[in-house]
């Protein structure tokens, strides 16, 4: 038994955590992951898992519908950028607040149903998005071309303070530019926030409802909780931080395409909570951490870069290890990621987070385990953390 | 009149491969009580099935082209022609038929290892697991395809005989003009054929019947001495077959590319569970159903009033069942509600 968490508690996790993020770009250099690219996008799939765990890790609900809000996000944002202003922060705030109505409607309707009929309602409706997006859409969205900002974008609000210069402008937040490091920071600054919001969440009587939904909804509803709204409540806010992470990505990069809302964007985020542990505070951080920055690695290697890595091998023995490694690395990456489902799944379902805590649990205990007739009983959500 | 009959038509026939896969799909939902989405994954397996049998029937030797005289060129000639002389062109020529006959077991094979190797240990796990391990069973089954036979869609003939148009406006007293290509017939009648065959093994066999009882409650055809785990397995095969042969003969129809799984995999579900999840006939009826409502929504006159309905009707149709009938149309009660 852990003791309950206290607000001491949670706010040494917050600053450690804060500390962790900020320096990323420093105690990431000798991994060779510092460059802001990369950053960024450990940011901003940050804030959709962190995200899409209040959903799924805190009520059980497998949405596989999350990318739809991402790509709303995205849209909006570029919109932003295009009529209003070049500053992120009407744009963010646009894709926030629109991604979290759209939520709201999809949410009012999915969350009649449960289990594996919410999966494919949401399925459902993200597929819906995305062939839109793709036809009827095709002058909001730009369709398979994507949404880019151009020239002649009328950007009204910048237009009152300077006249529209060469070339096309780029995104910023007052005066921080949102490429290089900089946009690291600012997408850092909103993780934090996200995280901070994300933490108070799992600790306030509100997620501690929706962790009651998770273990057993009848009794939920027998002790008299009509259980719709909290669910409701939760999947609007699981969507606008899709939202945010979609308004972000379009920040810093000003192009939005439909192929963000495929389904198999939502498999990626589901991937990345249950990689780093579902229902535990930094585990979907861990999990985005792991998985983009191998993503890094290995889809840029190649025949040659194996080859190299295999250097210190017998030739005979290189030439086999790279066959079998080939297929997995460069374009293949997907298969390691599939493959890595499977085995995660398989073998560590509560994740990395899991993993750590069975390790820990292998030191701490020095006397036997008392025996028992019954295994007792899952640890209930509630003691965790 | 002749464009309604023609989309009728049309949707039998898009509504046969759906019926198909929601077939196998539902066989085994209600079977194993797996939510299997690795489903389209073996609809895509069954479709490189031909393409592989075609390959392996045409390895090629390389010969003197004769025909070409005032330089040594060279062309291809499969090994099946050289030593068999017009049977061999024959042969590639019904390549696709055929390759049912290498489909049917490599996809057993395929359905049992599976069912062995991964779907079994999740029995007893929750359905939001079974969901997410055979995801990722479908991601590796596509990028293993696609490391294999490359990102490309791949062309299959039809055999030459049936690869024109029917002149079903002439036969039926329609009109010169209403035509249908030769090889969507077959695969209405082809889907029609198979469907009825596995509704004849589980309702006329003995071996059918105990499966049907286990779907009702397997504990008790458990006590009554039956071992259910083996003949559910051997269902799991029969389902992957099923699919996989929906495939098979698809390919002619959409040349077969890694990632047609993935988009067969999200309809067919939407079809299942408008059908009612773990009932047979609503799958096959749901199916064709919603075969028939998207070529009707593909008609231009409807799509000039709704644009883009063509793309979402489906989706929109299981929106509607979900939330008016959870059910589905044929679903029984008790049945994973929820």
């Amino acid at each position: 038994m852990k003791k309950a968490p206290t607000i001491k508690n949670d706010i040494l996790v917050m600053l450690i955590f804060s500390a962790v993020i900020l320096s990323m770009p420093i105690w990431l250099e000798p991994l060779g992951a510092s460059y802001p690219d990369l950053l960024q996008k450990f940011a901003i799939f940050g804030i959709f898992a962190v995200g899409y765990n209040i959903l799924f890790g805190l009520t059980g609900y497998l949405s596989f519908g999350h990318a739809a809000f991402l790509g709303v996000g995205s849209y909006t944002a570029v919109w932003s950028f295009k009529l209003l202003t070049m500053n992120i922060l009407p744009a963010i705030m646009f894709s926030v607040l629109l991604s979290g109505l759209f939520a709201l409607l999809i949410g009012f309707i999915t969350l009649r149903r449960s289990g594996i009929y919410f999966s494919i309602l949401t399925l459902a409706f993200a597929q819906m998005f995305y062939n839109l997006a793709y036809s009827v859409l095709t002058p909001i969205t730009n369709g398979e071309t994507g949404l880019q900002l151009a020239r002649s974008d009328p950007r009204v609000i910048d237009r009152l303070f300077s006249e529209a210069g060469e070339g096309l402008p780029s995104t910023d937040f007052f005066g921080f530019a949102m490429s290089g490091y900089s946009g690291f920071y600012v997408c850092a600054g909103l993780l934090i926030i996200a995280f901070f919001i994300s933490q108070r969440i799992f600790h306030s009587p509100f997620g501690i409802k929706l962790r009651a939904i998770k273990s057993n909804q009848t009794r939920m509803k027998y002790t008299g909780y009509n259980t719709r709204p909290y669910l409701l409540t939760a999947f609007v806010i699981s969507g606008m931080y899709a939202g945010l992470a979609g308004g972000l990505m379009a920040s810093t990069d000003p192009l939005a395409g439909a192929e963000r809302m495929q389904w198999t964007a939502s498999g990626e985020v589901v991937l990345m909570t249950i990689l780093g542990g579902v229902g535990t505070l930094i585990g979907p951080m861990l999990g985005v951490g792991i998985i983009k920055y191998f993503e890094n690695i290995f889809s840029a290697l190649n025949e040659q870069a194996l080859h190299q890595a295999y250097s210190f091998m017998p030739d005979w023995l290189a030439n086999i290890m790279v066959t079998i490694t080939q297929p997995f690395v460069g374009e293949g990456w997907h298969l390691t990621l599939g493959a890595l489902f499977v085995l995660i799944v398989v073998f560590l379902p509560g994740g990395i987070m899991e993993g750590i805590e069975k390790i820990k649990n292998l030191f701490a205990k020095k006397t036997p385990e008392p025996i028992m007739l019954e295994k007792p009983l899952k640890k209930s959500p509630e003691t965790e953390k | 009149m002749d464009a309604i009959f023609l989309q009728i038509l049309n949707g039998l026939d898009k509504g046969g491969a759906y019926a198909l896969i929601a077939l196998g799909l539902t066989l085994v939902f209600g079977t194993l009580g797996v939510v299997n989405f690795a489903h389209g994954a073996l609809f895509m397996l069954g479709a490189f099935c031909s393409v592989s049998f075609y390959k392996l029937i045409t390895i090629s030797k390389q010969i003197k082209d004769e025909s070409i005289t005032f330089f040594d060129a060279f062309k291809e000639q499969p090994y099946l022609e050289i030593w068999f002389g017009d049977f061999g062109t024959t042969i590639i020529d019904y390549a696709v038929p055929l390759s049912i006959l290498f489909a049917i077991p490599v996809m057993l094979l395929i359905g049992l290892i599976m069912e062995r190797g991964l779907i079994r240990h999740f029995y007893k796990r929750t359905h939001a697991e079974q969901i997410l391990v055979t995801f990722g069973l479908a991601i590796v089954l596509q990028e293993l395809i696609k490391s294999f036979f490359g990102a490309n869609p791949i062309p299959m003939p039809p055999p030459d005989i049936v690869s024109g148009s029917a002149p079903i406006g002439v036969l039926l007293g329609l009109g010169e003009s209403v035509v249908y290509p030769w090889w969507r017939l077959i695969y209405l009648a082809f889907s029609g054929l198979i469907i009825g065959g596995v509704f004849a093994f589980l309702n006329m066999t003995t071996y059918g019947m105990v499966v049907r009882a286990g779907m009702m409650d397997r504990e008790t055809v458990g006590l009554l001495g039956i071992n259910i785990e083996r003949r559910f397995t051997v269902v799991f095969g029969l389902a992957a077959v099923v699919t996989g042969l929906a495939g098979v003969m698809y390919a002619p129809i959409l040349p077969p590319d890694y990632h047609m799984g993935m988009d067969f995999l999200v309809l067919s579900f939407v079809v299942v569970v408008v059908g009612g999840m773990g009932s047979l006939g609503g799958a096959v009826a749901a199916g064709f159903l919603l075969g028939i409502l998207q070529s009707f929504a593909s008609m231009n006159e409807i799509k000039s009033i709704l644009p883009g309905i063509d793309q979402i009707i489906i989706y929109l149709v299981a929106v509607v069942i979900l939330l008016v009938r959870p059910r589905g149309l044929l679903g029984r009660e008790g049945v994973m509600e929820d």
